[in-house]
């Protein structure tokens, strides 16, 4: 008798940025939707663009790609409507994308020690590596900004 | 000028609030009504506010004297780091020894829902604004009358005037909202 196989396999959103693909475990993957007016007003978080409308919310629309590519991006297609965690609650975040946003199946290896917060893990798709992103501690927080200052505090304190 | 309250409405919907919307910089933002004490033109100010010798703050330049308390008007544009502005008109805001300079009014309305701020949004902007609201598909931050100066900021003006070089108190020339 032939015993099941158990796969650890997960579904992934893998989106581009300009060059590059990363990808998002799909359970934190609401839409994806075109590019519509963004509303901007004063503040001083870094990385917020402003905010949309979508569905009757208020969705801050967050570009990631200068953290990732270390360049902000010049075109969008989408913006790719994900799930942001705050400690117990949930809000939607948008994430401008270049490119067609593409639901794959894969094993993704966590991260190391040695790796940004910002990565989950990494995945192998048709013979390519590929970040797999934690939007948590990739889009901007209170959460984060606690701990940015904390390690600030930290290095200030050494020494 | 006085302006009688509006009759009150008992069948009103019980989360409808009153806004100004108003500019500052080219930027909409709105503030409750009831918020907002006086309506008052820049030049009705200019002869009852002090400039302030060594400002400790840039985005408070003058001083007006309001009974026996120092109110402090708030360059809206420099509180948000808008490009500087024409403001033609100040709020005097309530429960806050604050006004605000604004450029001007576009329109009272009516809001039915106030979204808080994104959590994403996690700086200085969480005090300055109560939330935000679509109105006519467009999204107005709401400003919060009290995030214009904070405790610290209030006791450092205190610190730095001299009590006898406050001006009399504002003339009656304003616009007083009901409250």
């Amino acid at each position: 008798m032939t015993q099941p196989i158990e796969s650890s396999s997960q579904s992934f959103v893998l989106l581009r940025l300009g060059e590059r693909r990363f990808a998002v475990v799909a359970v934190q993957i609401s839409e994806l939707v075109a590019p519509s007016r963004i509303f901007r007003f004063p503040h001083r978080t870094p990385k917020l663009e402003g905010v949309i409308l979508r569905r009757g919310r208020i969705v801050p629309v967050c570009d990631v790609a200068e953290k990732l590519l270390g360049k902000a991006l010049t075109s969008r297609r989408f913006y790719l409507i994900a799930v942001r965690h705050y400690g117990e609650k949930t809000e939607w975040v948008a994430l401008p994308v270049t490119g067609d946003c593409e639901l794959i199946a894969a094993e993704m290896t966590d991260a190391g020690e040695a790796d940004a917060p910002h990565v989950a893990g990494w995945i192998s798709h048709n013979g390519e590596v590929i970040e797999v992103l934690n939007l948590d501690a990739l889009t901007p927080g209170a959460e984060n900004e606690s701990t940015l200052k904390a390690a600030a505090a930290l290095v200030e304190a050494r020494p | 000028m006085r302006v009688a309250a509006p009759p009150a409405k008992p069948h009103a919907a019980a989360r409808t609030e009153q806004i100004i919307l108003f500019r500052i910089s080219g930027h909409p933002f709105a503030v409750s009504s009831a918020s907002v004490q006086e309506v008052r033109s820049v030049d009705s100010l200019a002869g009852a506010a002090t400039e302030i010798d060594q400002p400790t703050l840039r985005k408070v330049r003058h001083v007006v004297r309001r009974g026996d308390k120092a109110l402090y008007v708030v360059s809206g544009a420099a509180h948000f780091g808008l490009p500087p502005s024409s403001a033609g008109l100040v709020f005097v805001l309530r429960k806050t020894r604050t006004a605000l300079l604004v450029d001007g009014i576009d329109k009272m309305a009516t809001m039915t829902r106030l979204q808080a701020l994104p959590l994403a949004y996690c700086h200085e902007e969480r005090s300055w604004y109560r939330g935000l609201t679509a109105l006519d598909q467009n999204v107005i931050p709401v400003v919060n009358p009290e995030g214009f100066l904070t405790a610290d900021e209030f006791a450092l003006l205190d610190a730095s005037l001299v009590p006898e070089a406050l001006p009399d108190e504002l003339p009656d020339a304003g616009m007083e909202l009901p409250q």
